[in-house]
């Protein structure tokens, strides 16, 4: 037998059944318990703002959509605004409350698919098909708006590229009414399901102060009672004619615990203040044009010697996510794009959630953040001085790092 | 061994991402569960390679997975059909010009492979269960034959 404790190592991905998305984490175990989480991404690096750096400005408008299927309106709709902002296209008022019921579909269709997600994580097979049934009929409507039930394709610079005309209404209520009548069996099955309850109270606890201290986003510190809501702090398109709340769990009467109950309950009760704000915006809609810039041609005209750097933020269903986007009078192609996807700020709150935990739930506390790998994983090393961009393979950051050790233990020794 | 009539009604199928969107992903979900429920023509998702009858191959191939991928392949036992999911995996579509791609996943797998494509981007579901059929219609001629 084995005296005395020896901690052992199990690598989990980037292909495993727990996960839908490529991804690595290495665990160190000590017996069950986990003691040390190391993330691996990378593992489904694209190299989307290489290729959006050298396309025009309208070509980007689809390849920012398809950096992730999930949540493919905030990145087209980050990647437009930041652009409007950088060359001063106003869009017009109409499309700004498109733009609003589109984003809040989609968060419906973001939060019951992962509530689907979380209930199969944790061996709830039929509460996963009930969730995908339901999500189904909001998926109707985005393809009865959009045209295609993923990758919408309804955002251009001004505005948006399809109107929700009159006798589309019925059909939105009929959506919002079925959400509203099973919205009381949702709960029922996430909240007060003992065997649910007894998986997710008090495991993966991320604590208000290291929620703060690790730049958390979205309905992951809202758990834990960080009152953090980009539709509410720097409100855009439509949401500052609208009337909405910081979801945190202590207004509904739980404690702000930031455990994987508290992080499904904010999701749940999300869907019913987006299913309000829908409503809010379907009443106050104002008539006129759909976009400010309806000649493409002249346009893209106009982009090719325009200068300028934008900004474009919105609360992704992850949370808060950003895009950067610069232009220049000598380059016809988007100069830089940058992307902070909100993933990438949660992933550093992986390691006090796991922490103590055991392997078991290690799928459940890896869904809690609701991970988007496909928004999360760029990177690339660009040489200031010399403009030149390189990549690292795996040996030759493994030698980097090595050295970078080697060095500092030679300037302690001195 | 000889392939029997069963074996083509109940496919089991793995699913292999490298650099997909997530949109085909869950598609394929969506395909699963209640609306189209493939499950009711015996179509399971399985959790590894090594159960598997076809690989259900998702994103253009990049470069830190492309080995594994490739295992992957390997790791599934004869025979085998790989469903091609999406434009991005067939041609590898938006994706182009880009250092860390090394698809579309036809170039990189042994000429005997046997490649159903299904396009969209993303797919439908409906264009999925036709994949599956086009599947069987591949399993089925093999059937009575030595494997």
């Amino acid at each position: 037998m084995v005296k005395g404790k020896a901690t052992y190592e199990v690598p989990i991905g980037p292909i495993h059944p727990a996960l839908k998305e490529p991804f690595m984490v290495n665990f160190k175990l000590e017996g069950e318990k986990i003691v040390d989480a190391d993330p691996h991404p990378g593992m489904n690096h694209r190299g989307i703002e290489f290729m959006g750096m050298h396309r025009n400005p309208l070509k980007v408008i689809p390849l920012a959509e398809r950096t992730c299927g999930i949540c493919s309106i905030v990145h087209q709709h980050m990647y437009t605004t930041a652009l409007e902002h950088a060359v001063d296209i106003v869009p017009t008022e109409r499309s700004r409350y498109i733009r609003t019921i589109m984003m809040e579909l989609e968060r419906i269709h973001s939060h019951v698919l992962w509530a689907g997600v979380a209930a199969h994580e944790i061996g709830f097979d039929t509460h996963m098909h009930f969730t995908w049934k339901i999500r189904e009929k909001v998926m109707d409507l985005l393809e009865a708006i959009s045209g295609n039930r993923v990758n919408y394709s309804m955002w251009t610079f001004g505005g948006v590229r399809r109107d929700i005309e009159e006798d589309m209404h019925p059909q939105i209520k009929e959506t919002l009414d079925y959400y509203k009548d099973l919205y009381d069996k949702l709960e029922d099955i996430f909240l007060g399901d003992p065997s649910i309850r007894h998986r997710t109270r008090d495991v993966g606890i991320l604590t208000k102060k290291k929620a703060l201290e690790l730049c958390g986003v979205g309905p992951t510190v809202r758990g834990s009672g960080v009152k953090k809501d980009v539709r509410i702090d720097q409100p855009y398109s439509a949401y500052p004619d609208l009337e909405l709340d910081y979801v945190i769990p202590s207004r509904y009467g739980y404690e702000n615990k930031g455990d994987v109950f508290s992080k499904t309950l904010v999701r749940l009760k999300e869907i019913i203040q987006s299913i309000d704000l829908i409503e809010q915006c379907v009443k106050k809609m104002p008539e006129g044009e759909i976009t400010s810039e309806p000649n493409k041609a002249a346009l893209l005209n106009k982009l090719k010697t325009a200068s300028g750097e934008g900004i474009g933020r919105l609360e992704a269903p992850r949370g808060e996510a950003m895009h950067y986007v610069r232009l220049t009078e000598d380059n016809e192609d988007v100069d830089c794009w940058k992307i902070r996807a909100s993933t990438y700020n949660n992933l550093a709150t992986y390691a006090p959630m796991f922490m103590g935990e055991q392997i078991a739930d290690i799928p459940i506390i890896a869904a809690c953040i609701d991970p988007c790998i496909g928004c999360m994983d760029r990177a690339e090393i660009v040489d200031i001085e010399t403009g030149v961009k390189e990549e690292y393979t795996k040996d030759e950051l493994h030698e980097l790092s090595v050295q970078k050790t080697k060095d500092l233990l030679e300037g302690i020794d001195r | 061994m000889k392939l029997s009539k069963t074996f083509d009604k109940s496919l089991w199928v793995f699913h292999v991402n490298s650099g997909s969107c997530n949109a085909c992903d869950i598609e394929i979900v969506s395909t699963v569960t209640p609306r189209y429920d493939v499950e009711r023509f015996g179509i399971e998702l399985v959790g590894t390679p090594r159960h598997a009858d076809v690989l259900l191959f998702t994103g253009p191939v990049i470069k830190k997975t492309k080995e594994r991928v490739l295992r992957i392949y390997e790791q599934t036992p004869d025979p085998k059909v790989v469903m091609v999911i999406g434009n991005c995996a067939g041609t590898t579509g938006v994706y182009y010009d880009s250092y860390a791609i090394e698809g579309p996943i036809d170039t990189l797998l042994p000429d005997d492979a046997h490649l159903i494509y299904v396009t969209g981007c993303p797919v439908r579901p409906e264009n999925i269960i036709n994949g599956v059929k086009e599947a069987w219609l591949y399993l089925e001629k093999l059937r009575g034959d030595q494997v």
